[in-house]
């Protein structure tokens, strides 16, 4: 049931818009501000904003998407969760296996 | 001058010699082609059959008429995959020393681009759909999928690739790159002609298929089981298909991402896979084996559930060990993701990542083992039936437990440097596949044959076909461990060693012998057919079946089941048996079903079209079909007459003509 039927969710439903959008405003300045004030050092501030985005996902997710345990008895969870298995699996294992060919090859010319 | 322009707008590279106007091999093959056609059209002409194919069968969206179309294009592409096999091992076993064979490398290398592509994309992937969805909505006593016409869709984008690349066999050329199509050779520097395009539109097409039909079959498993059917109580085949399901939704859109990028460095020439200005071919095979190896997977988890259904119908017990069952397939899916990289050891990773990779394919070996041990325990002290769909399960066994010990071996990746490209590993694939897979679907077509038509097939040829399958596998292939174990390397169209020749010659007698095999399985539906009367299941349960598909009549009604079944235990149908189960005479309700829709065909021709267009640069066709297409597609979402209701009389009607036709016999 979506939440403009069921009057008891619309209410939990707005206010879990009004914390996401401003915790997802906020997750957006944030890196913004790291950067172009460069506050703090190349590499700290690259793995915050890695941080703040893989956060922001989960707010966009849990506040907008309305993902919790129960949705769809648990298959929307299982499945968000399969997604992020598969693609944390592919990425990485990619990025691992192409940093080993990098580093094995000999240069090539020019 | 300008002429040549005007004619290159209108045709694109399209010219007449495209036609294989002087090709000794392809031009008869072509008239036989044409000819058989012609007479197809003509007699469906003849007796007026096209309304008939028209109405109940292109345009339906039973999913057991889907899943009948599937098995047929299946069966259709198999004949044309395996007339690429016999080429080869003709060629190979005489193109020896001086004889340089009856087929030169360019054509050698299309023949087997083009049997590697066919059986994967157009045989074993039809077949499995087909199966699944033919049998799955009946085992979950369901009325149909989740998303009826997405399923007539999918047929037909299937159809519209397989159409594609028998279209190149006539009009240009297939793609010579291995079925894979690896770049930088697939890139239009050294692939130039139409064949990669061929290769890759036709796989585009097909495997939007392939996703939309995936996810399909998830959702009709999650959301539609009849009431008391909880995911333990669910047919093992159920639970196969979830999980081949699931992994396809997941790799598919690797792989078009992959020929997508591909297309890209072809098409507007971009430079993500070519060898210079920073494309990384590497990252090629990268992606297309993340869809790669779980594919396989794909393909025989649902092998795998038509075994254990076999094995506990014709032992008469319960499923060994039905949990550990469970838990092994959902084991295999997660670890299917992970071993990837053993399809390129050799490409330059260094010992941790080869390791990790190898170790983890090793890993594999164990609930696949476990599955093996369940099905022995099944059939142990059991009351088995040797028929023909038991026969599959047991040569299954004595020829998979072999591809998979070679598997292993090559899992390691010093064994692998060596046997790496060889013919060890071409027979390793073909061990598994044929084997796994393609036993797992004849046995799954012979034993649901009688529920999809109503008679089963012909027990002699079956018979026949068994035995052809069996000793042809094994007389072909075991040469080809030898010489591959030897060093012998794959894709090769001549020797210059005359001492390896005997044993191209065995494996040529070999494929004879599948020949045989397939001829009697193509009898045993022949003769099926000319003696239906006698071979005719009138009970809808021939087989002492334990699973819903059973309860039903043989053909199922277009409803399925009268009245939704409710399940309390596993093997439901055997539960239903044993507590006396009376099939109620009246009270029949209203039944609401979908109804038949053009969309389908309509948007996989116009897919087609573009396609075709796209291949040939012939843009303003290709254009065209996509605006045609989209239209379509949209003018489908304004169609909104698209179901029925069967009233209470009719199905009355239906079930007391079974209960009648039961009762004579």
């Amino acid at each position: 049931m979506n939440a403009a039927q069921d009057p008891e969710h619309a209410h939990t439903g707005r206010r879990g818009y009004r914390i996401g959008t401003l915790l997802a405003i906020v997750l957006t300045i944030l890196p913004f501000w790291l950067v172009m004030d460069g506050v703090l050092d190349r590499t700290t501030t690259v793995v915050l904003i890695f941080a703040m985005a893989l956060v922001q996902i989960v707010v966009h997710v849990v506040c907008f998407l309305h993902l919790d345990t129960r949705a769809e008895g648990g298959w929307s969870l299982l499945a968000f969760l399969f997604t992020a298995v598969i693609a944390v699996l592919t990425i990485g294992g990619s990025i691992w296996i192409m940093y080993h060919l990098n580093t094995n090859m000999m240069p090539m010319g020019g | 001058m300008s002429d040549n322009r005007l004619m290159q707008t209108i045709f694109g590279r399209l010219t007449w010699d495209a036609l294989p106007l002087h090709d000794p091999i392809v031009l008869p093959v072509f008239g036989v082609v044409a000819l058989g056609g012609l007479v197809t059209v003509f007699l469906l002409t003849r007796y007026r059959l096209w309304g008939y194919l028209w109405k109940e069968w292109f345009t339906s969206v039973d999913h057991k008429k889907v899943g009948i179309m599937y098995v047929i294009l299946g069966i259709v592409m198999l004949l044309r995959g395996f007339s690429d096999a016999i080429m080869m091992r003709i060629q190979q076993a005489i193109a020896f020393g001086p004889n340089e064979g009856y087929l030169p490398p360019h054509h050698y290398d299309q023949i087997f681009t083009a049997h590697g592509t066919i059986m994967i994309f157009f045989v074993a992937i039809p077949l499995v759909v087909g199966i699944i969805n033919f049998v799955m909505p009946l085992q979950i006593g369901a009325r149909d999928v989740a998303f009826p016409f997405l399923n007539n869709l999918s047929f037909w984008l299937t159809a519209a690739g397989a159409v594609l690349v028998m279209t190149s066999l006539f009009v240009g050329e297939f793609a010579r790159t291995g079925w894979l199509g690896y770049a930088p050779l697939s890139e239009l520097d050294y692939s130039p002609d139409t064949g990669v395009d061929y290769y890759l539109w036709a796989l585009q097409i097909a495997g939007v298929g392939t996703t939309l039909s995936a996810i399909n079959m998830v959702t009709t498993i999650v959301k539609m089981r009849a009431p008391g059917m909880t995911m333990m109580k669910m047919p093992i085949f159920c639970w196969t298909a979830l999980c081949s399901n699931v992994l396809a939704v997941a790799i598919f859109p690797a792989l078009t991402a992959a020929f997508f990028l591909l297309m890209l460095d072809r098409y507007v020439g971009t430079n993500f896979f070519t060898n210079d200005l920073g494309g990384a071919p590497m990252m090629y095979w990268n992606m297309v084996w993340i869809w790669g190896h779980p594919e396989v997977y794909v393909l025989v988890l649902p092998a795998f559930g038509i075994f254990s259904e076999i094995t506990s119908t014709f032992t008469g017990k319960r499923l060994f060990g039905y949990s550990s069952m469970v838990y092994a397939t959902v084991v295999i899916t997660i670890l299917a993701y992970l071993v990837w990289l053993h399809h390129f050891f050799t490409m330059g990773s260094g010992p941790t990542v080869n390791s990790f990779f190898g170790i983890a394919t090793m890993v594999i070996a164990i609930p696949t083992g476990a599955k093996i041990f369940n099905w022995l325990f099944t059939m142990y002290r059991g009351d088995i039936r040797f028929d023909l769909p038991m026969m599959w399960v047991v040569a299954f066994m004595l020829t998979f437990t072999v591809g998979g010990m070679t598997g292993v071996l090559l899992a390691i990746p010093p064994a692998d440097f060596v046997l790496h490209n060889s013919l060890f590993l071409v027979a390793h694939f073909h061990n598994v596949i044929i084997g796994g897979v393609l036993f797992g679907l004849f046995a799954g077509i012979v034993y649901w044959f009688p529920k999809a038509f109503g008679f089963i097939l012909d027990p002699f040829w079956g018979k026949v076909g068994f035995w052809g399958w069996v000793i042809g596998y094994w007389i072909a292939w075991t040469p080809m461990y030898v010489v591959g174990l030897m060093g012998t390397t794959r894709r090769v169209n001549h020797f210059d060693d005359v001492s390896l020749q005997p044993y191209f010659i065995v494996a040529m007698v070999g494929v004879v012998i599948i020949a045989i095999g397939i001829f009697g399985f193509i009898m045993s539906i022949v003769m099926g057919v000319k003696h239906r009367r006698r071979l005719a299941d009138t009970t809808g349960d021939p087989w002492e079946g334990r699973t819903l598909e059973w309860s039903t009549s043989s053909p199922p009604p277009h409803y399925n089941f009268a009245f939704t079944p409710v399940i309390h235990e596993l093997d439901a149908w055997y539960d239903m048996k044993r507590r006396g189960y009376e099939r109620p005479a009246d009270g029949y309700r209203p039944i609401h079903m979908p109804g038949n829709t053009a969309s389908g065909v309509l948007i996989s021709g116009l897919a087609l079209v573009m396609g075709f267009g796209m291949i040939w640069y012939i843009w303003w066709l290709a254009a065209l079909a996509f605006v045609g297409l989209l239209a379509v597609a949209i003018g489908h979402t304004f169609f909104l007459d698209r179901d029925y209701v069967i009233p209470p009389d009719e199905v009355a009607r239906t079930e007391a003509h079974w209960h009648e036709q039961g009762a004579l016999t």
